[in-house]
């Protein structure tokens, strides 16, 4: 599968990841290179193979419903771009 | 032509956990900003999750009450977006396998039954607030928040009407405070409700294009919000118009939905497993351990009111309206042997309108359930009539202390010797001899006159039951 | 024999006959590192934080309350988070990113009583096979400073093999430790995935990456591994299960121990010096007692295109966080929320994150879960299986680490195809969460490193540093230091 300039700006997209207009043809080529090497997995048919999301196949452990973290705000927030009154601050949201 | 309203809710329950579901910090409402956002729930770089287990037996708590499959096996994903408020750019929550699945309300509208079935109820984690107002041309990030536990309760497109949607929503607001996993307070959001509104011609089996309305914070509003949404509806498809997919706010000043973005951004939320956490595995021991847990439930508990206390349904249904209000009538109604209603009549009526005019919860009444019982025994046995019944709660109300003390303070006995009366009606039949001799020359309604005077005479303390026995006796004449 | 080459084993009793002070070593290795500095394996050097924990461990073995560890200066990699100190995890993200809190890893060296020397350079995000990915320029290679030293993992490994540390820590997602152990001649422990902790090691692709230790020797690994391994409630997949002694079953024989081969592995894109040098290795374990036997990985080929569909879906999520909202690199200028987002990210992020974040967004996106996602989590299903029918035949499974030798600067990174290759057999381990070694096993005509690979069963790392160990008693390949170290 080869990705045109759309579908890099697309995925730039949902990535937020700004990508000038004379890149565009570089990734395209890259990732359409890597894309290449991905889809040599259709070599294999997996029909009925039951996929695994994890090397560890057990149950996930719980933890007890207690309050074990203090405030930590003033340390947190030392080494944020932004703040005010202990709120983080960005541009506008506009709804 | 004439249309159908269909209408599917999303209800969004904050769990009652002391901690967040995938952290160690406090789920307090009301905390200084960012105060209550730990490591994890920033997002810092390296950090893990790790499940309150005490979020999955309030889930499961969920599921048995509504009748659904528990599933021994559910997933959480991750739902990957950007937005300030979500520090790690996704949410955790579950996508394909959720916690619960295929659960069942009765909702009971206008004498009408009908189930409204319950598509799933999945965990998943809150994000934090974004504040628009605090600081010009900027947005102020809480974290707080962020992390709290939700169960998310989506219904299938069951309900038919504003009142329909309602009603079940109030049901699930009263079941999830009885079980203990939500405060179910609207006002701080820690229960919020979406509406997905479509309408079609009746008569048509395909449902029509549906907008999502989001923040209706209260139950009023719901039934405001689907009703302008369902006007507005069928008003644009009659003049031609289209209804778009999309996410409507509704505003409560206006009274009106709008659209939330001009230019609805496709979502592609991009869901997969998350690696950072296994599978959720629930044996059969801690299900079983869940049920025993489980309480009464609201509808179980209001047969058992009509059956046990002979309560008319609407009476049952208003007592259990809450676990606290039930348990106060229950404990009232132990205490008064024989006068289950009578007790059920004062917490309807009196001790419910003092709430209100004081805005208290049935828990901080100053009129205890005991208090309140000594209160009825009064009236049973006739030590006090229910006007006099008033007063005395009103002091009770205001810290005067129980029934007997008042009445005794007060002296507000009740005059119940039979002789003691008669003589009374005697006084006030030599007082008035002109209504005496219109009544006997057959003017009925006097008789209304000389019950008040004999009241008026004993300060109200008269049996009114014996005073007008006696009052018919002495008048003579034909009994009325 | 120079102080500074010794074996963590050897320092642990210079220190504990009081022979040094953990001051006086400490010293010498960050003098070394300053000396050396022009192989840019570190990116924070903390010379005051250094000897202060020098002096307290010190003091710890002046009272006799020390472990095997106390006092030995230790390499970290700038993936776990150090309070108090940077953190960059190679990129200009975290360029200015002072973790205000311990990796668990950090903490149990601490606890320890081990020095931290400084933090090691790496391939940014650890995303990359040659360390030419990080913001603060390639590491070289000690034994041939044109060449790279391998990746992501290369501060540490060049900082081992240079001897500017006696051991360090690595991470491997898919051959991050083990690859730059073999092309930089020193030996490296990747760990069962779920043994040593992963809170405060910065994510790339979670269900893969794994820490482990980089050292001179297969005993230092195991002594390393004694600190590094061990439950943690605040890791969700790390597995609660008895840490042995690692240094306890070194010795055992290998008689009898069955060397599986699988034939995948010897084929073609091979180097043949690399064949050959490990050909020589087999015949020395023949020697101690082992016997070889054929077995097959059918799907082994397909482990890379696997790898490149999951590890990039993961880290296009995992690093979502990295939004300047918070803390890290902020875009200087921006005119509403998307360009905070999506300048920062810009440039914030090199080159070859930024287009695995975008396979990763692709491999996920809506209409392509199935062809690349779901159907990449079905191969890690049969390369998984694979191992389990091999493992049915044999105790462990013996490979080249890498398919050749250190390659020069350049070589490679125009082609990222070409880049992702060099990790063709160390990429299935990660997949099956398995244990995977490296140990030094010869040299090329150009006298650059050649490592032997020994994989093993599910959480059998004692068994692998067993394995490596004997075949260190009777080579001294591990032994070699690059000429002017």
């Amino acid at each position: 599968m080869s990705l045109s300039r759309t579908d890099v700006e697309r995925i730039a997209h949902l990535a937020r990841l700004e990508v000038g207009e004379q890149e565009l043809a570089a990734y395209a080529e890259t990732l359409s290179r890597i894309l290449g090497l991905i889809e040599q997995m259709n070599a294999v048919d997996t029909t009925g193979v039951t996929p695994i999301s994890h090397p560890l196949e057990a149950g996930l452990r719980l933890r007890a419903d207690e309050v074990t973290e203090s405030d930590r705000r003033q340390d947190f927030q030392a080494i944020a771009p932004s703040t005010q009154e202990g709120l983080y601050l960005v541009p506008k949201v506009i709804e | 032509m004439e249309w159908e309203t269909v209408i599917g809710l999303e209800v969004h329950a904050q769990l009652l956990t002391k901690s967040k579901l995938f952290s160690g910090s406090s789920t307090q409402f009301g905390a200084q900003p960012n105060t209550q956002a730990c490591a994890v729930d920033i997002a810092l770089p390296g950090v893990l999750p790790v499940m309150n287990l005490e979020a999955a037996r309030m889930a499961v708590k969920f599921g048995l009450a509504v009748g659904a499959t528990v599933n021994r096996r559910s997933v959480f994903a991750r739902k990957n977006y950007f937005y300030p408020d979500l520090p790690k750019g996704y949410q955790i929550s579950q996508y394909e396998l959720p916690v619960v699945q295929l659960g069942r309300l009765m909702i009971d509208v206008d004498g009408m039954k009908k189930e409204i079935g319950i598509t799933r109820a999945h965990l998943e984690e809150d994000a934090g607030k974004s504040l628009h107002e605090a600081f010009e041309g900027l947005t102020g990030i809480d974290l707080n928040r962020a992390g709290t536990p939700l169960l998310e309760i989506v219904s299938e497109p069951d309900m038919r009407s504003a009142k329909e949607a309602v009603t079940y929503l109030k049901k699930l607001h009263v079941l999830v405070r009885y079980l203990g996993i939500c405060d179910g307070n609207m006002q701080e959001g820690s229960f919020r409700c979406d509406a997905n509104v479509s309408v079609r011609p009746k008569g048509q089996h395909a449902f029509g294009t549906r907008a999502e309305l989001k923040n209706i914070n209260s139950f009023r509003f719901v039934e405001k919000a689907i009703d302008y949404e369902v006007a507005r509806q069928v008003e644009l498809i009659e003049s031609g118009g289209k209804v778009v997919q999309e996410t409507r706010l509704y505003d409560s000043q206006s009274n009106e939905t709008r659209s939330m973005r001009s230019k609805e951004e496709a979502h592609d939320y991009r869901y997969f497993p998350d690696p950072d956490l296994l599978p959720l595995e629930l044996d059969e021991q801690f299900i079983k351990e869940a049920a025993l847990g489980l309480p009464e439930l609201p509808d179980a508990k209001r047969e058992r009111f009509v059956r046990e206390y002979g309560l008319s349904a609407y009476d049952a249904e208003v007592l259990t309206g809450s676990r606290e209000m039930a348990d106060y009538y229950e404990a009232a109604a132990a205490m008064v042997p024989g006068q289950a209603k009578l007790a059920a009549n004062w917490i309807i009526g009196d001790l419910s309108g003092y709430l209100n005019r004081d805005s208290l919860g049935i828990g901080d009444a100053p009129v205890t359930s005991a208090m309140l019982a000594g209160l009825v025994c009064r009236i049973a046995d006739s030590t006090i009539s229910g006007k006099i019944a008033k007063d005395v709660f009103d002091a009770m109300w205001n810290g005067e202390g129980d029934a007997d003390a008042v009445i005794g303070k007060k002296g507000l006995r009740q005059i119940t010797d039979e002789s003691a009366i008669e003589r009374i009606i005697d006084e006030v039949m030599a007082r008035n001899p002109k209504q005496l001799e219109q009544y006997r020359s057959g003017q009925d309604k006097l008789f209304g006159f000389f019950v008040g005077q004999v009241m008026k005479a004993t300060q109200g303390k008269a049996n009114p039951a014996q005073v007008n026995e006696s009052l018919r006796k002495k008048l003579g004449d034909k009994p009325a | 024999m120079s102080l500074y080459r010794s074996t963590l084993a050897g320092l642990y009793k210079l220190l504990k006959k009081k022979e040094i002070s953990s001051q006086e070593l400490t010293q010498v290795y960050l003098d070394r590192i300053e000396a050396h500095s022009d192989l840019n394996a570190f990116v924070t050097v903390d010379r005051t934080r250094a000897l202060a924990q020098a002096q307290a461990a010190d003091a710890r073995l002046h009272a006799g309350t020390g472990t095997p560890l106390t006092g030995i200066p230790l390499a970290q990699k700038d993936i776990f988070c150090t309070e108090g100190l940077l953190t960059t995890c190679g990129s200009r993200m975290l360029a200015n990113f002072v973790a205000p809190y311990d990796a668990t890893v950090i903490s149990r060296f601490n606890d320890a009583g081990s020095v931290l020397l400084g933090k090691t350079n790496m391939d940014e995000f650890a995303m990359g096979s040659s360390n030419e990915t990080s913001f603060f320029g390639p590491v070289l290679n000690p034994w041939d400073r044109r060449c790279v030293p391998g990746g992501s993992s290369g501060g540490s490994a060049a900082a081992v093999a240079a001897c500017l540390a006696p051991a360090a820590t690595g991470t491997d997602t898919g051959g991050s430790i083990r690859q730059p152990a073999a092309l930089s001649g020193i030996t490296g422990l990747k760990p069962s995935y779920g043994r040593v902790s992963r809170f405060g090691m910065i994510a790339f692709a979670s269900s893969l990456d794994q820490a482990g230790p980089m050292t001179r020797s297969a005993e230092d690994a195991a002594l390393m591994l004694n600190v590094m391994a061990g439950f943690d409630p605040r890791d969700s997949t790390s597995v609660d299960r008895p840490v042995p002694d690692y240094t306890r079953t070194l010795d055992e024989p290998l008689a009898g121990l069955r060397i599986g081969l699988p034939r995948e592995y010897f084929g073609h894109g091979l180097a043949a010096e690399v064949g050959r040098a490990i050909e020589a290795a087999l015949e020395q374990y023949r020697r101690l007692g082992a016997k070889t036997v054929d077995v097959s990985l059918p799907n082994s080929g397909l482990a890379i295109p696997c790898y490149y569909v999951l590890a990039p879906a993961e880290a296009s999520s995992n690093l979502a966080r990295y939004d300047g909202v918070r803390y890290g690199y902020r875009a200087p200028e921006y005119a509403d929320l998307w360009e905070l987002y999506s300048k920062t990210r810009a440039q914030g992020f090199g080159a070859e994150v930024k287009r695995r974040i975008m396979i990763g967004t692709y491999a996920l996106s809506a209409g392509y879960y199935d062809a690349y996602y779901l159907k990449a989590q079905k191969l890690r299903r049969l390369i998984s299986a694979d191992f389990a029918s091999a493992f049915e035949h044999c105790d462990v499974i013996m490979g080249p680490t890498s398919p050749g030798t250190a390659f020069e600067f350049g070589s490679r990174s125009g082609d990222p195809v070409a880049m992702y290759l060099s990790d063709i057999y160390t990429i299935s381990v990660n997949l099956a969460g398995l244990p995977g070694m490296s140990v030094p096993a010869g040299f090329d005509s150009g006298n650059r490193p050649i490592g032997l690979q020994i994989i093993g069963r599910y959480f059998d790392e004692a068994k692998l540093l067993n394995v490596a160990h004997r075949f260190q008693q009777v080579t001294d390949w591990h032994l070699r230091v690059p000429e002017g170290f």
